[in-house]
Parts: structure tokens; C-alpha cells; sequence
């Protein structure tokens, strides 16, 4: 996973509320076996028509935003189902932060899994940020802050262990295999447990 | 300390607890599909790992697959899927229910139908209805497919302890209401993010009284919710469903049930929140927009913008009535359907397809309809063959398919086109679920049984009373 710490680009708005992951990567993708490639399936229904040209009043395809790598949205980001394609979309789109007052609770893991991170802030201040199509901002991991080019700034709280995680790009299961004494004893108890 | 049913099963899987980190959890039953698997599966051998617990693990094929002809798959990236499945079974030695087994079925119907899901477990599986097994009180969630390889090569998750949610429904089910609309109902009164967070648990005396098919309904929508896990302590119920079943231990099932009965939330235990619903302020219920949460009785009309005070909620449900084709206002009963869909992990069991079957005994489905039945799994198929209910369905003019998802989400063949709408027993009215541009009301079988036979959305206790 590539380490994350300091993101700098325009803010893509996207003013919806409960964003499902069945619009951010539709059924006729996730027949695929592979983890990579899904970048220009992302809320393919949305930015394109039945002839597969750009709609182009979908905020995805506005100039401004093609080299976007921060998107905001309203609440509840990400509900509906786990399929991880979503957040690998995600990011092979170009995408590394998603800001909304809410996130899904799967989407959000799998969101921190995939080098993505998701930023929950008050709603008044996701209004702000989408109330301002042009501005720039810098995401701050390290400091858990996003500073606006127009002065603006804003703080986010972040879980210490997923924030660690993200910074290094850690991989999570060669940590856990450090734990492989805990485990193997856990196991050990459990089946004395049901032998007895 | 009293403790809830959720406390007690997080406790005893805690394998690490440090500061300023999640849990580490063990995982005591790993689910497995055709679609959430194969990269996860590909992780394990670019890395040089192993499958810890091939006999904890169990697999599935169902979002794909075909429904009529098992032999056909046209589509060969489908087919590649399929096979991927197969052969990563075999690789790491776990057992497989495959397309042409006769335990194969939609993973959440089969888990179980065979014994396999049992209280106090921790369950989980790359699909986010894996909440449906809640119903025999384990803690039961949907995970990813990173979160799906960490489970296979080490049988342990990091989890953070959740937020427990009680959501008790009180008094009594009028006539002709059923599981389907208790749980659309929670959700439409208190919203699809209520359980964000949050393990629900659901009491009351209306749900002691339901079967364990009914609970199941209840818990696979939690997600619905924003809850990854809903669940319903074990009871008598929950004990009489799983005796004799193929993967419980039998020879000590006494000790099994004292042990289940144990887990049952503890009197006086405190929840961090509680809702709580009457049942008799719920009736038939069906969803007119693009998520579960946008749903109300049959008696009500579609809402408009102007029904609602908030502004983003305004835009919201213009972007609903916009895609569902409403112009707001229109009495849902005056809703014509061009489809229905019996089947989902929500409600194709067999219980689901006597209700719907009793509906329609005798009928027919009205001119125009195409009226799909696709069975849970090939063992509640096989049930319903010996009941007589395909002959039921297929008289009434129903298609009566292999079991699969099917059109709950339209992966394989079983497509809504363009702008046409489906009564439909599933779980998620999302756009384009069940094909580009289809439009989904979610109802209970019985609803969706009488909307088969009159060809518009019908409130069903109307219906009876004329039909019988
Ligand atoms: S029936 Fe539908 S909701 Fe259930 S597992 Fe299959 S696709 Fe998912």
C-alpha cells in the first residue's frame, strides 16, 4: 500500500447525500478477477450515456476536476455494499481522500485498506468545501488538517492505529502474523474448550 | 455485569486487546463467493501464504451463476469468475458447494440450511447482507476483500468494538403484515445510516414470536440500516431450527443449546442506543425511490420535494422521483409493475415462496408481467418441488429458476431493461440494481405475489379478502 501524507489538488464537489457503492462501481464490473483497472468504470452511469460518451453536466467530467484527487460528498458515503471494487475505483481513478460528514462502516475499512483516506467533517464544513468549486486545498495527515488556498482551515480527528497505517502504507496481515503465538494459542484454548 | 448478546460473543473472541489499537478477533466461520474472493485469493499466492483454516472456511457460487440453463454462461468473463472459484477451492483444500451441488445456494440461505451458522459465532464473508446470520444470534458482518484475505491467512480480524443499538418492536402485527415490512418500516423511520457504527440487537415480543426464516429477513437488511451486524438472541426457536442439521454437532447438542441459551442478552444489560417501533403502526409496505429508507404503506401516496423540511433531503427525493419516473403525489397503489422478482437472500426461503404461493393459488399473473421465482438454494427448491409449490407458480405463470442471486442484482442474465419497474422481494432498490436504468420497489413475497396477478402495486390484505 502506498504510504500517504500530504495530498495537494482541486476539490471535486459531489453534492449527494447516501452515495451507494452500487453507483460508484456498477454489478457489470465486479466480474472481473483482478484487483487493478477499475479507474474508468467509476460511477460509470453517471459519467457516461448509453453510448458511452461523457454526460457532460457530471461534476467528474468538468475540466477542472480531471486531475482531482480529493472528492467531497454529503452523508453516509459509500452504504450499500462491501464490494471493494468501490474503493479500488477509487483509487485507480486518481482519487487518494474522500471528505463527507459520513461514511458507510465497510466502505470506510475498506477505504483505509486501499490507501485512502476517508476524512469525516461537521456538516457545516463539508457545505463550505462544496459551497467553493474552485479551491485548492492541502490534506495534512501527519497535522490533521486540511488547508485551503483561500486561508481557510480545517481539522480532522483520525483513529491512531488506521492513521499509522495509512502513514507508512503498512500491510495489515504481516503485522498480524506477528501476533501468531496469540492466535495459535487462542486456538489451543478453544480446543481443550470443546474436547473436555 | 449484565451484559447484551453482542458484548458477551466480542469478549470471548478477543484474541489481542493493546492500547490505541482495534481488537484483534477471531473469526470462527469465513463465508465465501465467486465474486469478493478471487483477488484476495491471488494476495495469498503473490505473497507465498496459506489458507490458516481451510475447515472454517465455506464457499459458494451464487451472483453469477445462471438460473435456467446451468450449462450456458455466456458471458466468459462471468465464466472465468466461476472457474477462478473452483479452482482456488482446490488449491487451498475448502470445501465447495459448486454450481451443480446440491447444496449450492445464495451463501446467506445456505449457512443456515446446513447447520453452519450457529449462535455465539463470529461469521463473516465479502458480502454485506452476511448480517442475515444474526438471526441465530452470532455476530455476523460483511467485510472486504483485503479484509477477506487477512481472514484467510490468519482466521483473525482487527476490529474496532462497536456501539450496541436495541431496536425493540412492541405490540401486535396487524393482518397481512410480515417480516419484509417490519424491517422496511424500522428503516424508513429512522433511516439508512440509524445503525452506523452500531450492532443492533432486535426484541420484543413481536420478534420473540417470528420464525427463524422471519428473523432472518429482519437481520440481512441491518446493512440497510448503516449496521454491519443486526442479531436476535437465541431462543427456543433459534435451539428447534438447528437440531439434526447436517454441520451441528448432534451427539452433544444438549451442551450446544445450554451454552446458545446462555448468550441471550442479559436482563438489565444497557444498550449505547434504543429505538423503538409499534407494530401496529405498520402496514404492507412497499419503497417508491432509490434507497430502502424511501419506502411507506401501500395506503400512502409518493411523496414530493415539497413533503420534506430539510433542503438536501428535497434534492434527494427529486433525484428519486426524477429517476423512478414520479412526478410525486401519484397513490402507490395506481403503480402498474412490468416485472417481479421472488428470490433474494432476504426472501427465498422456503417459507417466502408458501406465502407468495398462497397469494397466487388459483390466479394468474396479469397480461404483460414477467413473473420470476429463483429459489434460496437447491435444497429450498427441491422442499417447495415436494410441496407441489412449482406447479403453483408455473400454473400461474411464473417462471420457477435454478437458485441464485438471480435479479437481486442482475449480474447474470435476469435483467430489468430501461425504465420498466419490478416488485421485487429483495433488499436494495439502488439505481440501475437490477439493470441500467430499472426501476425497483421492494415488498414483502405476498405483495409482490398480488402485484404479479393485477399488474400494479396491490395492498395484499385487499386482495385476500376478494380473492379467497
Ligand atoms: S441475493 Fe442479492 S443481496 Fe443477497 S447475496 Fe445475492 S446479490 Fe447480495
Amino acid at each position: 500500500m502506498e504510504p500517504l501524507q500530504l495530498v495537494t489538488s482541486i476539490v471535486t464537489p459531489l453534492a449527494k447525500k447516501n452515495v451507494d457503492t452500487d453507483q460508484i462501481i456498477s454489478k457489470e464490473f465486479l466480474k472481473r478477477i483482478e484487483r487493478t483497472g477499475f479507474g474508468k468504470y467509476l460511477f460509470y452511469h453517471w459519467r457516461f450515456d448509453e453510448s458511452g460518451k461523457e454526460k457532460p453536466d457530471f461534476v467528474l467530467n468538468h475540466p477542472d476536476y480531471k486531475e482531482s484527487k480529493i472528492l467531497v460528498a454529503h452523508e453516509n458515503f459509500g452504504c450499500g455494499s462491501s464490494r471493494e471494487h468501490a474503493p479500488w475505483a477509487i483509487a485507480d481513478y486518481g482519487f487518494r481522500v474522500v471528505i463527507a460528514p459520513s461514511f458507510a462502516d465497510i466502505f470506510y475499512n475498506n477505504c483505509m485498506k486501499n490507501g485512502i483516506l476517508p476524512i469525516r467533517l461537521p456538516v457545516h464544513e463539508v457545505e463550505e468545501l462544496l459551497a467553493k468549486p474552485q479551491l485548492h486545498v492541502t490534506v495534512d495527515l501527519p497535522n490533521q488538517q486540511i488547508l485551503g488556498k483561500d486561508g481557510s482551515l480545517y481539522s480532522f480527528d483520525i483513529d491512531s492505529y488506521q492513521k499509522k497505517m495509512l502513514l507508512n502504507g503498512w500491510d495489515e496481515i504481516s503485522l498480524t502474523f506477528l501476533y501468531e503465538e496469540n492466535i495459535a494459542a487462542y486456538e489451543n484454548a478453544q480446543n481443550s474448550k470443546t474436547a473436555s | 455485569m449484565a451484559k447484551t448478546i453482542i458484548e458477551k460473543i466480542w469478549d470471548q473472541h478477543v484474541v489481542v486487546r493493546e492500547q490505541g489499537k482495534p481488537d484483534l478477533l477471531y473469526i470462527d466461520l469465513h463465508l465465501l463467493h465467486e465474486v469478493t474472493s478471487p483477488q484476495a485469493f491471488e494476495g495469498l499466492r503473490l505473497a507465498g501464504r496459506k489458507v490458516r483454516r481451510p475447515d472454517l472456511c465455506f464457499a459458494t457460487m451464487d451472483h453469477n451463476v445462471p438460473t435456467i440453463n446451468r450449462a450456458v454462461i455466456r458471458d466468459q468473463i462471468a465464466k472465468k469468475q466461476i472457474h477462478t472459484l473452483a479452482d482456488n477451492c482446490k488449491e487451498f483444500g475448502i470445501e465447495l458447494a459448486g454450481m451443480d451441488h446440491p447444496d449450492q445456494g445464495i451463501v446467506h440461505i445456505i449457512g443456515p440450511e446446513l447447520g453452519l451458522t450457529q449462535p455465539g459465532k463470529t461469521i463473516v464473508c465479502g458480502d454485506s447482507h452476511t448480517s442475515t446470520h444474526g438471526a441465530f444470534g452470532a455476530l455476523a458482518f460483511g467485510i472486504g476483500t483485503s479484509e477477506v484475505e487477512h481472514v484467510l491467512s490468519t482466521q483473525t480480524l482487527w476490529q474496532a468494538r462497536p456501539k450496541t443499538m436495541e431496536v425493540r418492536v412492541t405490540g401486535e402485527l396487524g393482518y397481512g403484515v410480515t417480516a419484509k415490512d417490519i424491517i422496511l418500516a424500522i428503516i424508513a423511520k429512522f433511516g439508512i445510516d440509524m445503525g452506523t457504527g452500531h450492532v443492533i440487537e432486535y426484541t420484543g415480543d413481536v420478534i420473540r414470536n417470528l420464525s427463524m426464516e422471519e428473523r432472518m429477513t429482519i437481520c440481512n437488511m441491518s446493512i440497510e440500516a448503516g449496521a454491519r451486524a443486526g442479531l436476535v438472541s437465541p431462543d427456543a426457536t433459534t435451539v428447534e431450527f438447528l437440531k439434526g442439521r447436517r454441520y451441528v454437532d448432534n451427539e452433544k447438542f444438549s451442551e450446544l443449546e445450554a451454552e446458545w441459551l446462555a448468550l441471550a442478552t442479559d436482563e438489565g444489560a444497557t444498550y449505547d442506543s434504543v429505538c423503538t417501533i409499534d407494530a401496529a403502526e405498520i402496514e404492507p409496505f412497499v419503497t417508491w425511490g432509490t434507497n430502502p429508507a424511501m419506502g411507506s404503506g401501500i395506503s400512502n401516496s409518493v411523496p414530493k420535494p415539497t413533503d420534506y423540511a430539510d433542503e438536501s433531503d428535497q434534492l434527494a427525493v427529486a433525484q428519486a422521483l426524477d429517476y423512478m419516473g414520479f412526478e410525486g403525489g401519484e397513490a402507490l397503489q395506481d403503480v402498474s409493475i412490468q416485472h417481479v422478482f421472488i428470490g433474494s437472500c432476504t426472501n427465498a426461503r422456503l417459507s417466502d415462496l408458501m406465502e407468495a404461493a398462497e397469494v397466487i393459488r388459483g390466479k394468474h399473473v396479469a397480461p404483460g408481467v414477467r413473473a420470476l421465482v429463483v429459489p434460496g438454494s437447491q435444497t429450498t427448491k427441491k422442499q417447495a418441488e415436494e410441496l407441489g409449490l412449482d406447479q403453483v407458480f408455473l400454473k400461474a405463470g411464473f417462471e420457477w429458476r435454478e437458485s441464485g442471486c438471480s435479479m437481486c442484482l442482475a449480474m447474470n442474465e435476469d435483467v430489468v431493461p430501461a425504465g420498466e419497474r419490478c416488485a421485487s422481494t429483495s433488499n436494495r432498490n439502488f439505481e440501475g440494481r437490477q439493470g441500467t436504468g430499472a426501476r425497483t420497489h421492494l415488498m414483502s413475497p405476498a405483495m409482490a405475489a398480488a402485484a404479479a396477478i393485477e399488474g400494479k402495486l396491490t395492498d395484499v390484505r385487499n386482495f385476500r379478502a376478494v380473492g379467497v
